[in-house]
């Protein structure tokens, strides 16, 4: 447990509300683009931007999304989908109100297993439910504001922790979003993507007194848009109620918002009152009936989910527990990761290589796996040289920098640079120029310095350029040594 | 043959089909016509004149090159202004949509025009249809052919007007809670609300979504009912239009009503009815008998709850749909607001006439948490009852028949400070709206050289029975053949 539970009597008490934009081609109720970003107001119609007479008609693809990611979240499915009315004025919101799902969400009683270092835990779902999103209202910096519809109508799904809270650290917070965004990313339902915004999440905490029944008052934190901020966020805003009420002072309802930059969060708004949002049934859509054929068929092409994959990769690989993990993080990683090892055949070195290597490289460049330019089968290609001596782990390092760089083949990058250098007459040549060279280190080495053979072999790496096997090279190094094979 | 502003929509359309006139010759004399009576009745809120003569120039070209042309060629037509027209001012009654041109075509404003027919304008009403007298509009009243002092009735009063002046063959209403019939009673035509999910709703602006529907007005049964056949049929723009069995306006001119079931529902003819009125409807239930149908009185006991159910559940739907008028995208922008808040007040409150304002604030109220289940709840279970009264009446009646308003039509101002009596005159349409099902009026006589109309309901989607009992009554009494003369 991070510092702050241990420094204080309090506990903590974490809900949260995780909102992710669907994979669809289309929007919830208009046949508009979905897709990220574009020249604003370039992907809407009389529908999305709200115009009068204008009607929804509902995305049947969207509602199946949803369907999936609460049978992979262990919900029931309710029979029908029906949609209502979530009425409040808003810039980027263009009817007034929102068509979201009001007391009969798609999905309800779910849970999702966690396992941070605190150890196992089951966080319960109270809710999946679909709707749409809102504009991106925009504050110019002329002093006006404006407004892109391009989000507008995008379909959204919500998913919500069960109340009382599963969770009260900032581990399992994290934990909790790690875990899910895995599952929605491996279904297809989501891209996972928090930078972008397709994927929010808006916890809920409060702090009370260890022993006390009595829930404390509640804070939301937006604008967490990363998990490292989600998990620093969690644990600042812990710290600050329960510094508050060890003061002896009240924790305010209120939504705020993580300022990465400062690493704290700061008021955005008080709730004085509950926001009263007068939901009615949608009178525009009829109710979509769910029949149990629909839901099995669902159930049906659901793929590995990440808990099923971790336990097989831990089988069926030898892979620790937190490397299983990793390795199921998104299914593109668990797709990556299989086809490599598949390929090379060295399932251990895969693992190593994607967890330092390509991971480092990911997160250097900003990217996701799925735009790494260097595939399983470039990374199978280049271990498969390292395993047959072909190239030094050195110089793989630079091939495979290069290959992430540019996408060209493993093989032809370490051509290119010149291979590893084996042969024993050529190497021999080298080993004599050295020992000439160092006379005195090579006398020690002899007399049983075994230190100074690290700083010989060294000397033959850099006359070679780095191009020496340097098995080989120690090994010509012994039986020149007195005793050896020579 | 006729002057052109005297014939059928039928007529018309068999005339310009069979070339005996152009549909510019059409156009131009209903222009002519327009440009005669708007000044004492103004029914219009624009005329189209140049896209009118450009529409007509079409269907004549098509018929000339020997093209297939539309079942309602030519035909002269205005359209309720909540229809959205793409390119063409749709104002909905109100200064906050004033100027506001749709890019788009509602559905059946796109298939009245693949149908052939010509629009000339758009018609006045209520303020986003609230009304029942067509002078809740912010651009003035308009009058009662009949009666220049009178209202035509609303919310759909210039539609009604339009028709009943022979400014146009036809037009198109909506209907919430009576706006497509109760004008056509007090304007002396035929007005028909079909079945909910009958006709599309897209691009009609919505003020009650759960019972708005659009529908045809014009001055015979049959002219209806072609209306109806172009307008209707599933929309996969509108999810609760209906896969229903296509409709046929030749299957309402043939054929009897001999042993038609007739309903004659008590709860109609009571106390707050004009007894000229109740008169001229056992009038008429003897003379559809005199044809073959059998009456009897009956009684639906729940639709003395009709007003009350409507006040709750139009005005909660009409305040979710109103709040997208808030000088964010279109319409009116008030100066003197600050921030969006303030904008959104200050255009709301310029842009909203006081009708529609109240209806706002009831809705909200309606709406409210602690206050929901008290009211729109318990309205939507009532609304249930209402239904099912509707259709134990349907096991033993073909069509029900009751007056359409209770009252001829009323004096301008006569009813502005009295929102109750102003309410009482949807009385008898409004349970129709509850149950979803159709309802024509036809004229069925006159109180004091004003229109008394006859309603007739049906089953859901039985817009056939309906209209065929309306046509054999029509076919049978001259009611229909008298017109105004427009006093200018």
């Amino acid at each position: 447990m991070p510092g702050t539970q241990t420094e204080t009597p309090y506990v903590g008490s974490i809900g949260m509300e995780v909102h992710a934009e669907l994979l669809t081609e289309s929007k919830m109720f208009c046949g508009c683009r979905n897709a990220f970003g574009g020249k604003p107001n370039t992907r809407c119609c009389p529908v999305c931007l709200g115009l009068p007479g204008s009607l929804p008609v509902a995305n049947r693809l969207a509602v199946e999304l949803v369907i999936r990611a609460a049978l992979a979240l262990n919900c029931a499915i309710s029979p029908i989908a029906k949609f209502d009315r979530k009425n409040y004025f808003y810039p980027d919101l263009p009817k007034g109100y929102q068509i979201s799902q009001y007391d009969q969400p798609i999905g309800s009683g779910g849970w999702l297993d966690i396992e941070p270092e605190a150890g196992p835990r089951r966080v319960r779902i109270r809710r999946v439910h679909l709707e749409e999103d809102t504009g991106k209202l925009m504050h110019l910096p002329t002093g006006e504001s404006a407004v892109d519809y391009n989000r507008s109508g995008v379909p959204l799904m919500e998913i919500v922790t069960e109340f009382p809270p599963d969770m009260s650290s900032a581990d399992e917070a994290r934990a909790y979003l790690v875990k899910l965004r895995a599952i929605l990313t491996c279904i297809g339902v989501s891209d996972g993507k928090m930078e972008q915004g397709s994927l929010r999440c808006e916890p809920n905490i409060s702090v009370r007194p260890a022993g006390s029944a009595a829930f404390g008052t509640k804070t939301e934190i937006k604008n967490l848009n990363s998990f490292r901020a989600v998990h620093r966020g969690v644990q600042h805003e812990l710290a600050r109620q329960s510094a508050l009420l060890r003061r002896g002072d009240r924790v305010a309802q209120e939504t705020r918002g993580w300022n990465e930059a400062r690493g704290e969060t700061v008021l955005q708004r008080v709730k004085e009152v509950e926001q009263e949002y007068r939901y009615f049934p949608e009178p525009d859509l009829r109710p979509l009936h769910i029949d149990d054929a629909w839901v099995a068929s669902i159930r049906a092409s659901l793929p590995e989910l990440p808990d099923t994959a971790r336990v097989r990769l831990v089988e069926q690989y030898g892979l620790s527990a937190t490397e299983a993990d990793l390795l199921t993080q998104t299914a593109a990683w668990t797709a990556y990761f299989e086809r490599a090892a598949g390929l090379c055949g060295n399932a251990r070195a895969t693992a190593n290589w994607m967890m330092g290597e390509l991971a480092r490289l990911l997160n250097a460049a900003g990217i996701e796996i799925e735009q790494c330019k260097a595939g399983p089968e470039a990374l199978a290609e280049l271990l498969a040289m390292v395993e047959s001596s072909k190239i030094s782990g050195k110089m793989a390092k630079g091939v495979w920098e290069a290959a992430f760089e540019s996408g060209e083949a493993p093989a032809a990058i370490a051509a290119r640079q010149g291979e590893q250098i084996s042969d024993a007459d050529a190497l021999g040549a080298v080993l004599d120029s050295v020992i000439a060279a160092q006379p005195d280190v090579w006398s020690a080495l002899c007399a049983g310095d075994e230190k100074k053979l690290t700083f010989m072999v060294g000397q033959i790496m850099k006359q070679t350029r780095g191009k020496a096997n340097p098995g080989e090279v120690n090994r010509l190094l012994r039986d020149r040594m007195p005793g050896g094979a020579q | 043959m006729k002057p052109l502003t005297h014939c059928s929509l039928r007529a018309l359309r068999d005339a310009v089909r069979s070339g005996e006139v152009s549909a510019r010759e059409v156009a131009q004399a209903h222009l002519d016509r327009i440009t005669e009576v708007e000044p004492a009745i103004s029914a219009l809120l624009a005329v189209t004149a140049d896209d009118a003569l450009a529409q007509a120039d079409a269907v004549d070209a098509a018929r000339s090159r020997g093209d297939k042309i539309g079942p309602l060629a030519g035909v002269p037509i205005a359209l309720k202004d909540v229809i959205c027209t793409r390119g063409v001012a749709t104002t909905c009654g109100s200064r906050i949509l004033a100027g506001w041109k749709p890019p788009y075509d509602a559905t059946v404003a796109a298939r009245i025009r693949e149908a052939g027919a010509v629009m000339l304008g758009k018609a006045n009403c209520d303020e986003f249809a609230m009304g029942s007298s067509t002078e809740n509009s912010a651009y003035g009243p308009t009058r009662n052919p009949w009666n220049l002092a009178c209202v035509p009735g609303g919310s759909s009063g210039g539609s009604a007007a339009a028709v009943a002046a022979r400014e146009v063959a036809g037009s198109l209403g909506s209907d919430t809670g009576g706006s497509i019939r109760q004008p056509a009673a007090l304007c002396g035509i035929v007005g028909l609300k079909p079945t909910y999910g009958r006709v599309s709703r897209f691009g009609l602006v919505a003020y009650a979504s759960s019972l708005d529907q659009i529908g045809p007005m014009a001055r015979s049964v049959e002219d209806a009912a072609l209306l109806l056949e172009a307008i209707c049929g599933l929309d996969p723009l509108d999810s609760t239009s209906v896969d229903a069995a296509p409709f046929t306006a030749t299957a309402v001119t043939r054929g009897d009503i001999r042993g038609l079931r007739i309903g004659v529902p008590r709860e109609f003819l009571g106390d707050g009815v004009d007894g000229p009125v109740v008169a001229a409807v056992r009038a008429a239930v003897e003379a559809l008998c005199a044809m073959g149908a059998t009456a009897e009185e009956c009684s639906l006991r729940t639709v003395r709850h009709s007003l009350a159910t409507y006040y709750i559940l139009a005005p909660a739907e009409a305040s979710s749909n109103l709040a997208r008028y808030d000088g964010v995208r279109f319409g009116l922008r008030a100066e003197g607001g600050s921030g969006h808040a303030g904008m959104t007040e200050a255009s709301r409150e310029a842009g909203f006439g006081a009708e529609t304002k109240q209806r706002i604030l009831v809705g909200t109220y309606a709406l409210s948490a602690g206050y929901y289940d008290a009211y729109y709840l318990r309205a939507q279970k009532v609304r249930t009852l209402i239904r099912r009264d509707f259709d134990a009446a349907f096991e033993r009646f073909d069509v029900l028949v009751t007056p359409t308003s209770p009252t001829v039509a009323f004096g301008i101002g006569e009813k502005s400070d009295d929102p109750l009596a102003m309410k009482l005159a949807d009385v008898c349409t409004l349970p129709a709206n509850m149950a979803g099902i159709p309802g024509v009026s036809i004229p069925c006589g006159m109180d004091r050289g004003l229109p008394i109309g006859l309603q007739i309901m049906g089953r859901s989607f039985d817009e056939e029975t309906t209209l065929r009992a309306a046509y054999a009554y029509e076919q049978a009494t001259h009611w229909h053949t008298l017109r105004p003369e427009v006093n200018r």
